[in-house]
């Protein structure tokens, strides 16, 4: 979980592009149809490091719909549904691992 | 605490309608994020994991009533009804919207509260200490010089882009309650031997990546030239720091690499180029900040009063008085610190709800002022001591009763990666555990003061490497992990803790805490040696065989 | 890239010129800071006016000897982030008493312009059109200023003085 803000673009599995929407900083994932959702199922996986580049380019184009855009793992279980890959993309995509202050 | 007037008050709203303009054309595509950035952090809005952070200043940590009312209000409206009181005095809210954020400054606006340089490459909030003004055995208040400074380093048009962050503490009391060695300037109020007050100036000092205890520039600036003597470091800074590596880019490096003695001749040679300075302090520019402070109209009080004596039978509220009520200048008052790490509670958190009912209380009790801590707490500083037992139920009733101050359960936590996007490893739920751990109130007094800090990465915002036992997260093999130090201190005696030995995992950091206690129960000399004291005394060995023993 | 001079974009009387390419002898030209300090004299001998553009990562201490015969000097914002040319401007202004153009070149954009003028700048080559076409209003953006600069500008410390003063004098 090193930020991936610091990391090289580096495949090890199947991937997606992420971010956060610029006008409140809602989590969204980029879609095949070149778009974003805030449902980490409609993320668009690549598999190789380019398609992972193009994906993030393409993502990074859209600078005024979304802020930070970074490649991050997934991982597919047996249905094909699509869960984060690691505990920061965990946190990100289902909250904070605490109880809130105030229940929401 | 000080009075904005109509000056204070013009360039804070014209902040906001900067502000304003600068997200429209953000949301309209007239500015690229690359363009935004460096405006929002100066407006104090980071990106987080979920969302954005805003983080609001609190000048030298001092607040009014109806300021924190106004706090619990942007809490409601504009986030998810609590925030997080920061270790440099501020306040985060974690879940805010960027296009309601104008708004929500503007609200903040009107009552003299603003955002302005809690983030990026430029001056940020000058902290001082919580008791600032009212601890017996201060030289004069150091708040009156934050707020000079404060007003110096606003919008600065040569300072605000320096080649990073640039923080300053200041302290006015024998013992250092403000970590001042551990800032990139750090003040040290003080009368010389002819009676005149002024700085003793330590540049430097910093936690992150490559922690430095800062050292002393120029043992005696006199009041007068602190503004213009400041001007002269943040412009050689400014021209020499490093811009090509941001973990080189400090002042601490700059220091290091020139070595104090060529740092402090720099600073010399352009300061003496700024000869008849307009920066140089008039005793009547000083007086006209200090003629702002508002001080309460204290009442002639005994030092024992009745409703004292009485209380003092209930063995609850004199664990607190104990724990949580410190001496006052003034005879017949005290300091109160409200505890904001309740058992199994994230630290330095507060709801708006409880923000308001503290509010009230300090209306009732304190004169409608309460400070911040660095250490993630509050404190109502002008609390008449025959108030106590009242002020205590009530502040029991909300929760921030806690009696744990100073002590094991009263640890400082960065938010971690729960919410932060630097982080490697979530820093709250071990605070939480911790908390757990060491619930009980005898247990903790019997283990006596000691600073836990917990930071999820290495930019050290936990100040992790001046805490006691100071907990780091790293990441190994996608799995959390901590590093274990022991050993640091932030006051006038700062030192960075040392390593105990390999990283451990999030499951088993409560129990390498606990076996340190441990061993520092087993170990001490006497009852009353501090477990710092016990490792000075030491050495790390002793802690490192207990703990790595059947690791 | 327009140039703002005087609050309004107007055209530009230097000419940047290449080290290797000739001078005239009249009319108003940049050169480098390697050209210049090659052969001062010769240049500023010249009939037409001569700045000059330094880089920001030079002390302009080592300008002073020629300021007061350069018409103008352009400083550099490589980046928007990276401020030190703020501090060559106030330097030169402040310290070295510079009273020819100063300019402000690279990444200049509209939120530092009020920051610009500050420390010192009069002459702007701004990167986007809608920015300089918004020069005036972004310059008035601010009308309190805490600290002092060699703008002439009152700060808050003296504006409070003057008030105090006032109020003493029954006014």
């Amino acid at each position: 979980m090193t930020s991936p803000l610091q990391q090289k673009i580096k495949i090890t599995g199947p991937s997606m592009v992420t971010a956060n929407r610029t006008s409140d900083g809602v989590v969204i994932y980029r879609t095949k149809a070149k778009g974003w959702s805030t449902e980490l199922n409609d993320a668009a996986i690549v598999r190789v490091a380019d398609e992972a580049r193009a994906l993030l380019a393409d993502a990074v184009a859209d600078d005024v719909g979304a802020v930070g855009a970074y490649i991050a793992p997934v991982e597919l279980n047996e249905q094909g549904a699509i869960k984060p890959g690691n505990l920061r993309e965990q946190i990100r995509s289902r909250g904070v691992t605490i109880d809130l202050p105030v229940p929401a | 605490m000080y009075a904005y007037d109509e000056i204070d008050r013009t360039l804070i709203h014209e902040r906001v309608a900067e502000f304003r303009d600068q997200v429209k054309r953000r949301l309209a595509g007239e500015l690229t994020e690359d363009e935004f950035k460096s405006l929002r952090l100066m407006n104090g809005v980071y990106l987080q994991l979920h969302a954005y952070m805003f983080r609001v200043a609190i000048p030298y940590g001092t607040l009014s009533s109806a300021q924190l009312r106004r706090l619990a209000h942007v809490a409601r409206r504009y986030d998810r009804g609590y925030g997080h009181f920061t270790t440099r005095q501020n306040i985060q809210f974690n879940w805010i919207k960027l296009a309601e954020l104008p708004d929500a400054l503007a609200d903040l606006a009107d009552v003299g509260i603003h955002a302005m340089q809690t983030s990026g490459n430029c001056t940020r909030n000058i902290t001082a200490d919580q008791w600032a003004g009212v601890a017996p055995g201060e030289i004069e208040d150091p708040r009156i010089w934050a707020e000079l400074l404060r007003q110096y380093s606003t919008l600065h048009p040569e300072f605000s882009f320096l080649p990073r962050k640039f923080k300053f503490a200041i302290t006015a009391s024998e013992h250092d309650r403000a970590a001042i060695k551990v800032h990139d300037i750090g003040l040290r109020l003080h009368k010389n031997a002819a009676g005149e007050t002024g700085f003793e100036v330590l540049v430097g000092g910093g936690l992150g990546r490559t922690p430095f205890i800062g050292k002393t520039i120029k043992p005696f600036v006199p009041g007068r030239d602190i503004l213009s003597y400041v001007e002269a470091i943040l412009r050689v800074y400014n021209q020499y720091g490093r811009r090509d590596n941001i973990y080189k880019a400090r002042i601490k490096i700059l220091v290091h690499e020139l070595g104090i003695e060529k740092f402090a001749a720099a600073v010399e040679e352009e300061w003496l180029g700024m000869a008849d300075s307009a920066l140089t302090l008039e005793d009547a520019d000083i007086e006209d900040i200090r003629s702002r402070f508002f001080y309460p109209a204290y009442e002639k009080l005994p030092q024992m009063p009745d409703e004292l004596i009485k209380a003092a039978h209930d063995p609850k509220f004199e664990a607190w008085r104990r724990n949580s009520v410190t001496p006052h200048k003034v005879t017949g008052y005290a300091i109160v610190t409200l505890s904001l790490k309740p058992v199994g509670g994230p630290p330095g958190d507060a709801t708006a709800d409880q923000m308001d009912a503290i509010a009230d209380l300090a209306d009732q009790y304190s004169f409608g002022e309460i400070r911040v801590s660095h250490e993630q707490n509050l404190a109502l500083p002008h609390v008449a001591r025959r108030d106590l037992p009242a002020l205590w139920r009530a502040l029991d009733r909300i929760g921030v009763a806690t009696p744990n101050i100073n002590l094991v359960s009263d640890i400082i936590a960065c938010p971690g990666l729960d919410y932060c996007s630097l982080a490697n490893a979530r820093s709250i739920p071990i605070a939480q555990e911790l908390t757990r751990r060491f619930a009980n109130h005898d247990t903790a007094n019997l283990i006596g003061r000691l600073h836990i800090n917990i930071s999820g990465c290495i930019n050290a915002c936990g100040h992790h490497h001046v805490g006691h036992i100071g907990i780091l997260g790293v990441e190994k093999n996608d799995e959390e992990f901590y590093q274990i130090t022991i050993g640091g201190r932030a006051d006038e005696n700062a030192a960075v803790g040392t390593l105990i030995g390999p990283a451990v995992p999030y499951g088993e950091v409560a129990d390498v805490v606990e076996d340190i206690v441990e061993a520092y129960l087993a170990l001490r000399a006497r009852p009353d040696e501090l477990f710092i004291d016990t490792v000075k005394r030491l050495g790390v060995e002793p802690f490192r065989e207990r703990v790595y023993a059947t690791r | 890239m327009p140039l703002v001079k005087g609050g309004n974009i107007a055209g530009d009387a230097f000419v940047q010129v290449a080290d290797d390419a000739e001078i005239s002898a009249d009319g108003a030209v940049l050169v480098s800071a390697a050209r210049l300090l090659a052969d001062p004299e010769a240049l500023l001998r010249r009939a037409g006016p001569t700045g000059v553009v330094w880089p920001n990562n030079h002390d302009v201490a080592l300008l002073a000897p020629w300021l007061s015969r350069l018409a103008a000097v352009a400083l550099v914002f490589p980046s928007f982030r990276d401020g030190r040319a703020y501090s060559q401007a106030r330097r030169l202004r402040e310290r070295f008493g510079f009273s020819g153009e100063l300019r402000a070149t690279g990444q200049v954009l509209r939120d530092q312009f009020a920051f610009m003028l500050r420390a010192g700048f009069d002459a702007f080559e701004v990167k986007k059109q809608s920015d300089a076409e918004a020069f005036a209003a972004a310059a008035k953006r601010y009308s309190v200023f805490y600290q002092p600069t060699g703008d002439g500008r009152v700060t808050a410390l003296h504006r409070r003085t003057q008030l105090r003063h006032s109020e003493s004098a029954g006014l």
